[in-house]
């Protein structure tokens, strides 16, 4: 009898033992790695490789159409989860690479003027044209591109076809951002704090209209001299702003540097 | 000689037997926090608090409001504010942080994160022992405020994992379908009690006919998108449950490649292909193009009915792009309208573990102070959120708040209203999903499977059975599905496996066996056992 006591028990740990081996072999039971964050959100649909296009040939592809360009960094947001959002411009024309997938080693090659040819998709978003879930190889040479003096033209309607430009404007005056008087908000209604990080939000007059533009911060956060400048900005103040021609529902210009007069 | 083997064997059972559930039950080794028999107030604390908001200044302000009562209330706690607009942003943040042992004190998040968070050793707080405590629990004696009372049970029950409370609800809302309604009778439609998904295909697809000039008939614009999804991953997972379709099981497993989900997105790719369906990521704010009369159909959260409608106190649009209609806010769309369901989501607020248990205990006392009824009401009444307490809920400042829907277009916005009300009116319908390590991933990764689905169909991409099936494939290797662990022990676990029924089987029949022999050899050789020795 003690025999087959043995006997059963021996199969039962068999049993429980083979359940265990079962889990660890199984794909599931993998154990996730402890605080680690999850996967990045690289594109799933990837672009084909097409052959490279002007940017007059860009602008008229549809929405949604493989795109592959030619062009030349001119600045960029902050990398984040395998992703940068990149502006670039070439003499022909200026482009807004939104996310595009990119290590933190190769964001560190994107510096102002770095020559690329980026694969993606044109998209529009709220206005803003762009190519999204977008690749790219760096090429030999560099550029530069001059700011677009855009002074006394931000109320024509043919501005939007320097969207994406770099740009300047002078001689804009400060007006209050808010009922209160404020002369920059922090984020659009003034919801963010100092020590945040949060987009400043302030108002420009150039005598015709009223229009708003934006310190984004992950382009230009806290502690550089714009973010600085333009908390330290009065209604009033005369001033001279350099940005890109960003678009949101209009022009919301994202602003690199701020001279007060 | 046999007796010491079946004992070892025996022994090797349990060991086998406890292998697994200690080890791999995230949070396991923190089942309660002891709390301090009183709170040191000649100790100066600075606590940190990572709040997050709707990018709305009002709630910034009820925060703002919260710390200057509580520092009044408890002056040697300073409570150090760092605002978020993004959950994403918190998370990683929150992660990074937990690495250089720099979490906050208290932090606003969801469940989902949180069981990642419980993956590093001792990170959050467990908050049962303080919830039970008598000085300062839920209305303790020791608080120098009027406790919140009773937190809706079943809000509470959705900051547990396995069992252990690891968060305090906060705020809630769940998601809404805004319609415009005249564009819906303006196509021959008749609105529904209850919207089916049926329904706002049906309406969507008519909504795409065209006049000569390429104008679209119902709204005379050349922009139409009659429905856009702000969240795809509530989308995928309230559609997956409204069908008793699998997604995940509280044990980890996913299971959110299956025939219904193909089903779900063959039918999505159908209505992006005509144009009458798209998504936040794709198109922009649903909100934008409903207010501008190029939507009928916007789902978003309750939380963001303040800038839904003609007359929305928020906007994002200019003002000459607005048009004029009347707008409803409904549940979302049901497969089974007699058996509605719909997520329950919101904020929720954890602990983060320190060193010293009374700065623990400072962090714990701000927590529950954000659930005092001026807290609760005052942030409810921002968005289309219900407050968590039943106190707040059932007060009289809420109800009156509630009841006059329509005075004005500001505090009392009628659509913000009538969003907090919905949730109201069907918190019995509301579930969340299992929350495990790797929940959140499998949440972006049930959006991306749409998003990734809609994309290819505009991008003319292969979107039949072997198209879907890559698309499946891809999302699954870029939100590591396939490295989920199963926890076993955690939650419902569903039927046994084989092994275990073998192993639990000859346990029962080696105990019968053992019994059958002691009776046997008791009634045959009375004491044979003590001779045998």
């Amino acid at each position: 009898m003690k025999k087959i006591i043995a006997l059963l028990l021996a199969i039962a740990m068999l049993a429980a033992f083979a359940g265990c081996g079962n889990k660890a072999e199984a794909p599931a039971a993998t154990t996730e790695a402890p605080t680690e964050a999850p996967a990045t959100t690289a594109p799933a649909t990837e672009a084909p490789e097409a052959d490279c296009m002007t940017y007059e040939e860009y602008i008229a592809a549809d929405v949604d159409t493989p795109v592959c360009i030619e062009t030349y960094v001119q600045a960029h947001q902050s990398w984040w989860d395998n992703k940068i959002t990149v502006y670039a411009q070439s003499k022909d024309g200026a482009y807004f690479l939104y996310n595009m997938e990119c290590s933190e080693e190769q964001a560190a090659l994107l510096t102002e003027g770095t020559h690329i040819r980026v694969n993606g998709f044109k998209a529009e978003w709220e206005g803003e044209v762009e190519i999204m879930d977008a690749t790219f190889e760096i090429l030999e040479g560099t550029y530069v591109a001059p700011a677009l003096d855009i002074t006394g033209t931000l109320a024509a309607k043919n501005l939007i076809d320097s969207q994406n430009q770099k740009i300047a404007v002078r001689d804009l005056e400060v007006v209050a951002a808010d009922d209160k008087g404020a002369s920059f908000l922090y984020n659009w209604d003034g919801s963010g704090q100092a020590g945040d990080n949060c987009d400043l939000y302030f108002k420009v007059s150039d005598g015709t209209g009223t229009y708003t533009f934006t310190v984004e911060s992950y382009l230009c956060g806290e502690g550089t001299d714009v973010y600085n400048t333009v908390t330290g900005l009065k209604v009033g103040d005369k001033i001279d702003v350099e940005g890109f021609l960003y678009w949101y529902n209009g022009m919301q210009p994202h602003v690199t540097s701020v001279t007060v007069k | 000689m046999k007796k010491t083997i079946a004992l070892l064997l025996a022994a090797l059972l349990l060991l086998t037997g406890c292998h697994g559930t200690l080890a791999e039950n995230a949070g396991s080794s923190q089942l309660d926090y002891p709390v301090p028999e009183t709170f040191d107030t000649t100790k100066q604390h600075t606590i940190t608090f990572w709040a997050k908001n709707d990018t709305n200044k009002r709630q910034t302000a009820v925060y703002e409001q919260a710390i200057r009562d509580f520092e009044k209330l408890y002056p040697n706690i300073t409570v150090n504010m760092r605002l978020y607009t993004d959950y994403t942003r918190i998370y990683n943040d929150v992660i990074t942080n937990i690495a250089t042992n720099t979490t906050p004190n208290v932090c606003i998040t969801y469940p989902d994160h949180i069981a990642t968070y419980l993956t590093g050793e001792d990170t959050v707080v467990p908050l049962d022992g303080f919830l039970e405590d008598p000085r300062f629990g839920l209305g303790g004696s020791q608080l120098r405020y009027r406790g919140p009372g009773e937190i809706a049970p079943k809000f509470l029950s959705e900051c547990a994992i396995n069992g252990v409370t690891v968060a305090l609800p906060y705020m809630r809302s769940t998601e809404a379908c805004y319609v415009n309604k005249n564009y819906v009778e303006r196509l021959g439609f008749t609105l529904p009690e209850t919207l089916t998904w049926d329904f706002i295909w049906q309406v969507s697809e008519k909504a795409m006919e065209k006049n000569a000039d390429g104008t679209y008939k119902v709204n005379g614009q050349k922009v139409l998108i009659p429905f856009i999804y702000k969240s795809t991953d509530n989308m995928m997972i309230q559609m997956l449950r409204q069908l008793d379709a699998g997604y995940s099981r509280a044990d980890g497993t996913v299971e959110l490649w299956n025939e219904q989900t193909k089903t779900i997105l063959t039918e999505v790719a159908r209505h992006v292909a005509s144009g009458a369906f798209s998504t936040f990521k794709i198109s922009g704010y649903p909100a934008n193009f409903f207010n501008a009369g190029q939507c009928i159909f916007a789902i978003d959260s309750t939380a963001g009915a303040t800038w839904v409608g003609s007359h929305a106190p928020l906007l994002d649009i200019s003002e000459d792009a607005l048009v004029e209609f009347e707008t409803l806010v409904k549940p979302i769309p049901q497969y089974d309208p007699e058996h509605p369901q719909m997520i329950s989501q919101g904020p929720s607020v954890c602990l983060f573990q320190k060193e010293d248990p009374q700065e623990v205990l400072a962090s714990w006392l701000f927590a529950q102070f954000l659930l005092t009824d001026d807290v609760q009401i005052g942030y409810a009444e921002t968005e289309g959120y219900v407050p968590v307490t039943v106190d707040a809920q059932e007060s009289h400042r809420y109800r009156d708040y509630l009841s006059r829907g329509g005075e004005d277009m500001d505090t009392h916005y009628p659509i913000k209203i009538q969003a907090s009300q919905l949730l109201l009116d069907h918190m019995e319908h509301t579930f969340v999903t299992p929350v495990f390590n790797g929940s959140a991933s499998l949440r972006l990764a049930a959006g991306q499977l749409i998003e990734d689905t809609a994309k290819a169909v505009r991008r003319k991409q292969d979107t039949s059975d072997a198209g879907l099936e890559e698309i499946y494939r891809k999302t699954s290797a870029l939100y590591r599905l396939d490295s989920i662990s199963v926890t076993p022990g955690a939650g419902s676990l569903g039927p046994l496996p084989g092994e275990a029924r073998l192993l639990l089987g000859g346990l029962g029949l080696a105990w019968l066996c053992i019994l059958g022999a002691f009776l046997r050899d008791k009634w045959k050789s009375p004491g044979k056992n003590r001779r045998s020795h």
